[in-house]
């Protein structure tokens, strides 16, 4: 199976249909395809390794997308949010490549050796000048249909490989062909190159489903457009979702529309979430969970589970809210200790997992152990019932005094404080401890002091587990995909005692 | 017949198009309206259309499943004829009911 096949077949099956833009004047299933097979032509005539694209979403998205896997060469979303020198450096390791570059943009990355920069308005041009016949590709399957560079926290960023039989084993074992009605529509506010901003565009083709994208998330705006647009189904980072409740509880905007929202990239604070599922009751959430080196979601905590959580009383069905639900059906998980043993429901380790749609590879490097199951780096736990719960990144967790902490507990505890809007946990060196925790707090209202929420965490949790440094910010550094900057706290926290030590 | 999986077979006798999603354990031959399935681009079409027992269609996008031998392909076109191995139908796999994730 391959990713232009999955194409194909909605232009089969629903040719007239507006796969892609505004209702009215959008592209349709078969101006894709045969946009997309004439950027195929122009695009193998170059000779080139790869296909680039350095801009905001539009359509010319899905068309080099497509373009690429017609092609036989990897499409590679570069993340033009970085400084230009990183953003460079990107570009100069997908060479020899043409790069797709929004007009206003190229003077950032012009001049890097072996990248043919072409404008979008020039790339418009040719993928409506070219023959539309396919171009012919042996083995395609196995080919690397899309390179996305992981956002690499520890040093250079690494390119992860997701070959069409990882991404279209991923659509058809996920979404139902064709199921979508014709007045479905997804708006899409992440970008290119998050995975999710690439598996979205192939399960809703696959679907048949209308895509709108928001190309600079503000949560006005999506309002707007999930108005005008007549949007069904959405999928948002959790600091996406906190500003649109914001806009809908000031304005009280009308979602009756909105079927369907689902959330993931990161961690949602349970009183977000609760607040969501008050304002929107007719909406279904789905919290999805995945990894770019998963093809995206590989468990999901759906609508049932959702509203099933927020009407119980017992804590055990009601913490699931801060699950991410079952694994997909095709999809194993296995949680491990340190040495590689599987350990029962309850424990928590390593989050491994084996599949189909299980990448596993970077450039150069194939990360998937014996059996081809893949360390996700994750930690977590199942409980009784199978619900998957996400610890965080064990890079992250707290070594203190040899007991392993994860910062994730004692940030819901804070995030649940009536005071605190948002809170991040990290362990910061400490001669005495190894390490000791640090506590960013944001507190928007009245700022509580640090010896009342000693007491809040050590009253819901161990003694152990009490943050000994406290700093309160008026906000946490984000990425733009939802991700808190940790290393960046973590680096100032460092700073700063160093800074003391001197002084002191 | 040799499933690797992702290899794309035609029906000789209608438009139906399938590719294999799992391969099936053991030896096994596909058939479509009643005739043989062949990769594709190997091989010709035949002059006449499903057999009459073999013609309730195959459609674009569902998958189907042949359950002794596990093997499961997916319709990439629809066409008139129905698949069947060794005589026996294959069995239309239940529609996923998951909602959307992304």
């Amino acid at each position: 199976m391959n990713v232009p096949l999955l194409l194909e077949m909605i232009a089969d099956a629903c040719p007239n249909r507006i796969g892609f833009g505004r209702r009215h004047h959008g592209l349709s299933y078969t101006d894709l395809l045969r946009q997309s097979r004439s950027a195929a032509r122009w695009l193998t005539s170059t000779q080139s390794g790869s296909c680039v694209h350095i801009g905001l979403n539009a359509t010319s998205v899905p068309i080099a997308l497509f373009a690429a896997a017609h092609a036989g060469v990897p499409f590679v979303p570069l993340n033009f949010r970085l400084p230009d020198r990183q953003l460079r450096r990107l570009l100069e390791r997908t060479a020899p490549s043409v790069a797709i570059v929004d007009s206003n943009m190229v003077e950032r990355v012009a001049g890097v050796e072996n990248a043919a920069l072409v404008s979008d308005t020039e790339f418009e041009r040719l993928c409506n000048a070219g023959k539309d016949y396919p171009v012919r590709v042996s083995d395609l399957e196995n080919q690397a249909a899309v390179l996305l560079f992981t956002s690499g926290t520890s040093g250079e960023p690494k390119a992860a490989v997701l070959r069409h039989s990882h991404l279209s084993s991923y659509v058809i074992s996920t979404v139902e062909f064709n199921s979508a009605d014709e007045n479905e529509a997804a708006l899409i506010s992440v970008p290119s190159y998050h995975v999710a901003g690439i598996s979205a565009i192939l399960t809703n083709l696959y679907a048949g489903r209308r895509i709108v994208y928001l190309p600079v998330f503000d949560a006005q705006d999506w309002v707007n457009l999930v108005v005008s647009e007549g949007i069904t189904q959405a999928m948002v980072v959790p600091t996406m979702l906190e500003r649109i409740l914001d806009v809908i509880d000031r304005t009280g905007a009308d979602l009756a529309r909105l079927k369907s929202l689902s959330y993931g990239g990161g961690r949602m604070p349970q009183a977000v979430i609760e607040r969501g599922l008050r304002l929107l009751p007719q909406v279904d959430f789905v919290n999805a969970y995945g990894l770019t080196e998963t093809s995206s979601t590989i468990a999901m905590l759906g609508p049932e589970d959702h509203r099933r959580a927020i009407e119980s009383d017992n804590p055990v069905v009601r913490r699931r809210l801060t699950s991410v639900g079952k694994p997909l059906s095709s999809i194993e998980i296995d949680v491990r200790d340190q040495s590689g043993r599987s350990l029962p429901r309850g424990q928590s380790g390593e989050i491994f997992v084996r599949g189909d749609q299980i990448s596993g590879e970077y450039v150069n490097k194939n990360a998937k152990g014996a059996g081809g199951w893949f360390a996700t780096k994750d930690g977590g736990f199942m409980d009784d019932e199978g619900y998957l719960f996400v610890e965080g990144r064990l890079d992250d967790i707290i070594v203190r005094g040899g007991e392993n902490i994860s910062p994730g507990e004692i940030e819901d505890v804070l995030r649940a404080h009536p005071d605190i809007s948002d809170a991040v946990v990290l362990g910061v060196p400490d001669n005495q401890w190894g390490e000791c925790i640090a506590a960013v707090v944001v507190a928007p209202k009245s700022a509580p002091s640090e010896k009342s929420l000693v007491e809040w965490v050590r009253k819901r949790l161990r003694s152990t587990k009490t943050p000994q440094i406290w700093q309160f910010r008026s906000s946490l550094p984000y990425t733009d995909t939802g991700k808190v900057l940790r290393r960046q706290l973590k680096s100032e926290f460092i700073k700063q005692k160093s800074a003391d030590e001197v002084v002191g | 017949m040799d499933f690797k999986p992702g290899s794309r077979w035609c029906s000789v006798v209608c438009d139906t198009e399938v590719v294999v999603v799992k391969v099936p354990n053991g030896a096994v031959s596909l058939q479509c309206g009643g005739e043989a399935m062949v990769l594709k681009d190997h091989g010709e079409k035949i002059g006449r259309g499903p057999s009459s027992d073999h013609a309730s269609g195959t459609v674009i996008g569902k998958r189907y499943v042949h359950d002794p031998s596990g093997l499961e392909v997916l319709a990439v076109k629809s066409g008139e004829g129905s698949l069947s191995v060794d005589g026996v139908r294959l069995t239309l796999k239940d529609a996923k009911d998951l909602p959307s994730s992304d």
